[in-house]
């Protein structure tokens, strides 16, 4: 299964790396990661994706817990969360209508458009990451020239 | 608030602390912090390499359950000392290691003897603080202190860059400190505690496995108790022998790859387990799946991430163990439950155990493993304290030393580290200078850490080395005699060095053993010297430890000596 995991963690040198050195040396994998302070400046959180069974997510979780520089870790459900990523896409333009066409893409997904130029065109899409791989495939027939994509942030809804 | 430097504040805060003696060996980068020796009243153990001074440390740690301490310079000093954070770190053994480290701004720069040893430790510790301000000092050593000795225990480094050592700062040392992700300790969980106990009762086969952390937490009258109440046969893990009394009617000894046959013959037939303070190694379960089946697990520990990571739990209690049995023990006594008559699984375990007492088949001749071993025991005074190295020796120490008094057997058990257990053993000794110490060793493992000889006799701590010579690393040709067909490579020592010679030369006394007459009065002699002993025994090369759990195959699946 999918799952989103939010990690506060003590906002100090080293600990991004301490929590993904557990995720290589327990054999678990990250799909994703993004990391940014909280209000608190003492604290940053950490959103994590990542696939496994029951069981495994269990154990992620745990020896998340055991570190000491984590303070809370929660394994969020997805339909109880806020949660987004930013991707940026540089498409090519080979056709007069292209950048028609992608803007209008842009549009039905609430992306944005930036840097056009002759011969490719940027889009800036804040959406979930079912979303993102639903325009991608869209997008694929234009042609993409690169992608960039900041992880998953998310928050649990309040009364949740 | 005093104004010291980062040295004088990291020694008056391990005195705070009640470090009584440093294992260590100075160099370039903790210089500073070795001067204040010459002002302080902690004592130095000089080592001849740091990988012994970590093992020193973790067995002074292990056998007083405080935290031993060992310091060595930057770069190859502190690369020297991981083995002995990872074995600390896979025992849970409690540790503090102090590295020195290269000035805060020529960190990055590839100095001379710099080493990312936060950066290398970090898997293999269960924390590490790298001061960077003088001021920083007090705070880590007070908090890698409480690290280390609290929850499930483990080592913890504290890297202290050289300026950060010699620099001057206002110190505060304080007692109050907080950890905000860190929560050593649960509450005794009554409710688990009730659904453990009925679990028990409830079933036809129960068993007892006592791990480490038994040991750890000291809960051998707790553990006693429940047994004798309930009339259950307890088992232990390899790192949980001797937890509870060998000599007692009720222990099976050890289960696992090199298992005693009775203890893994009733574990592969109990029907519910009450597993305490252990992860459920594969050396102790052999498979996972094949453990777990038609078994219910009661599983006790304190760290919540061993709940379920290595096999299915029905009922976890999580918190110190000895809190938690002793709740136990109090339910019992409260439903004023004593069974006084065998029940028929115990009357299956206890002929189980009578027919492998008669019927296992050992060496025949009169240096065998087996009659070496109870000769050891038999004149050994029973709160003697063991350590051993790691290979065949130490699973013959498993299937023939009882332990009599609980936690007096220490073992590499995890990592399995060669050259543990002497260097161990110096450690122990400086914890216990009151009991006889010994490291029953093999040639193979004995030669990685021999030279700490000259610390044992230049600092006065005469422990026995207890050495079963096959010339052979031991294990290894085992495995290659049984699994690759007789090809035995890289595995003989060509009888070099002489041991006794080896320890002549260090002014250690050596005393070759090579009949039961000789071993009798080698073990007398080293018993009454007061300089350590190296006793040289010659055995078969060609004897192996059985029985044997082949790896990836069930604990009943033994292979027995023909």
């Amino acid at each position: 299964m999918w799952a989103i995991l939010s990690v506060l963690v003590e906002n100090k040198p080293g600990v991004l790396f301490k929590v993904t050195h557990l995720f290589r040396s327990r054999n678990f994998n990250i799909d994703s990661i993004s990391v940014g302070i909280t209000d608190n400046p003492n604290y940053s959180r950490m959103t994590i994706t990542t696939y496994g069974d029951e069981k495994q997510v269990e154990q992620i979780v745990k020896q998340l817990d055991k570190m000491i520089d984590t303070v809370e870790v929660k394994h969020l459900d997805e339909h109880k969360t806020v949660f987004r990523e930013l991707c940026i896409f540089k498409l090519k333009l080979s056709n007069a209508n292209d950048s028609m066409e992608i803007n209008k893409l842009a549009n039905a997904y609430g992306g944005k458009v930036h840097d056009v130029k002759k011969d490719s065109i940027m889009v800036e899409l804040t959406a979930t990451p079912d979303q993102i791989k639903a325009f991608e495939e869209l997008a694929k027939p234009f042609g993409i020239i690169d992608v960039a994509r900041t992880g998953v942030a998310a928050l649990q809804r309040s009364g949740a | 608030m005093d104004t010291m430097t980062g040295a004088k504040a990291l020694m008056t805060a391990m005195e705070k602390e009640g470090v009584k003696q440093v294992f260590g060996l100075p160099g370039g980068a903790n210089l500073p912090m070795y001067d204040e020796f010459a002002r302080c009243d902690i004592r130095h153990i000089l080592v001849r390499h740091e990988q012994s001074a970590s093992h020193m440390a973790d067995g002074f740690g292990r056998v007083s359950r405080k935290p031993g301490v060992c310091f060595a310079t930057s770069g190859p000093g502190a690369t020297n000392i991981l083995t002995g954070l990872a074995t600390a770190q896979a025992d849970s053994a409690p540790m503090i290691a102090v590295t020195g480290q290269v000035p805060v701004a020529m960190i990055g720069k590839d100095a001379f003897q710099e080493s990312d040893i936060i950066g290398m430790a970090n898997p293999v510790v269960k924390y590490a603080f790298q001061p960077r301000l003088p001021g920083d000092v007090p705070e880590a050593v007070k908090k890698g202190f409480y690290i280390a000795e609290t929850g499930r225990p483990g080592p913890v480094l504290i890297d202290v860059p050289k300026d950060v050592q010699q620099n001057e700062a206002p110190m505060d040392f304080p007692e109050e400190f907080k950890i905000q992700g860190y929560h050593p300790w649960n509450d005794p969980d009554i409710v688990a505690c009730e659904k453990a106990i009925d679990m028990l009762l409830n079933s036809e086969k129960p068993i007892i496995l006592a791990g480490g952390g038994t040991i750890i937490s000291s809960a051998f009258a707790e553990l006693q108790s429940i047994a004798e109440t309930l009339m259950l046969p307890v088992v232990t893990t390899f790192k949980g022998k001797g937890a509870f009394p060998e000599n007692h009617p009720l222990s099976l000894g050890p289960i696992g790859m090199h298992g005693h046959a009775e203890a893994n013959k009733m574990m592969a037939e109990a029907d519910c387990v009450l597993a305490i303070g252990t992860r459920f190694s594969d050396r102790s379960v052999g498979t996972f799946e094949a453990f777990e089946k038609r078994l219910k697990i009661i599983h006790l520990d304190v760290d919540p991430a061993e709940i379920g990571k290595n096999q299915t739990t029905s009922v976890a209690v999580v918190g110190d163990v000895r809190a938690s049995l002793r709740v136990m023990v109090k339910l019992l006594l409260q439903r004023a439950l004593k069974k006084t008559e065998d029940s028929l699984w115990l009357k299956h375990v206890k002929e189980t155990k009578e027919y492998w007492k008669e019927n296992l088949k050992l060496h025949p001749g009169e240096m065998g493993a087996a009659k070496i071993l109870r000769k050891l025991r038999e004149l050994l005074p029973k709160e003697s304290v063991v350590t051993t190295e790691v290979g065949q020796h130490q699973m013959w120490a498993s299937l023939f030393y009882d332990v009599i008094q609980p936690g007096t057997f220490f073992s590499s058990t995890g990592l399995g580290t060669m050259g543990w257990g002497f260097p161990a053993s110096i450690g122990a000794k400086v914890a216990r200078p009151d009991v006889p110490v010994v490291d029953i060793a093999g040639d193979g493992s004995f030669s990685m850490t021999e030279n700490s000889l000259a610390t044992a006799v230049l600092e006065d701590i005469p422990v026995i080395v207890f050495v079963l010579n096959n010339s052979t690393l031991g294990m290894v040709a085992q495995w290659q005699r049984t699994f690759y067909d007789r090809r035995m490579i890289g595995v003989d020592q060509g009888g070099c060095p002489d041991y006794v010679k080896l320890a002549e030369s260090y002014g250690a006394q050596g005393i070759r053993a090579q009949s039961m007459d000789e071993l009798d009065k080698a073990i007398k002699s080293a018993l009454s010297s007061d300089v350590a002993t190296v006793i040289d025994i010659p055995i078969d090369p060609e004897e192996d430890v059985l029985p044997f759990v082949a790896p990836g195959t069930s604990l009943s699946d033994m292979i027995l000596p023909s």
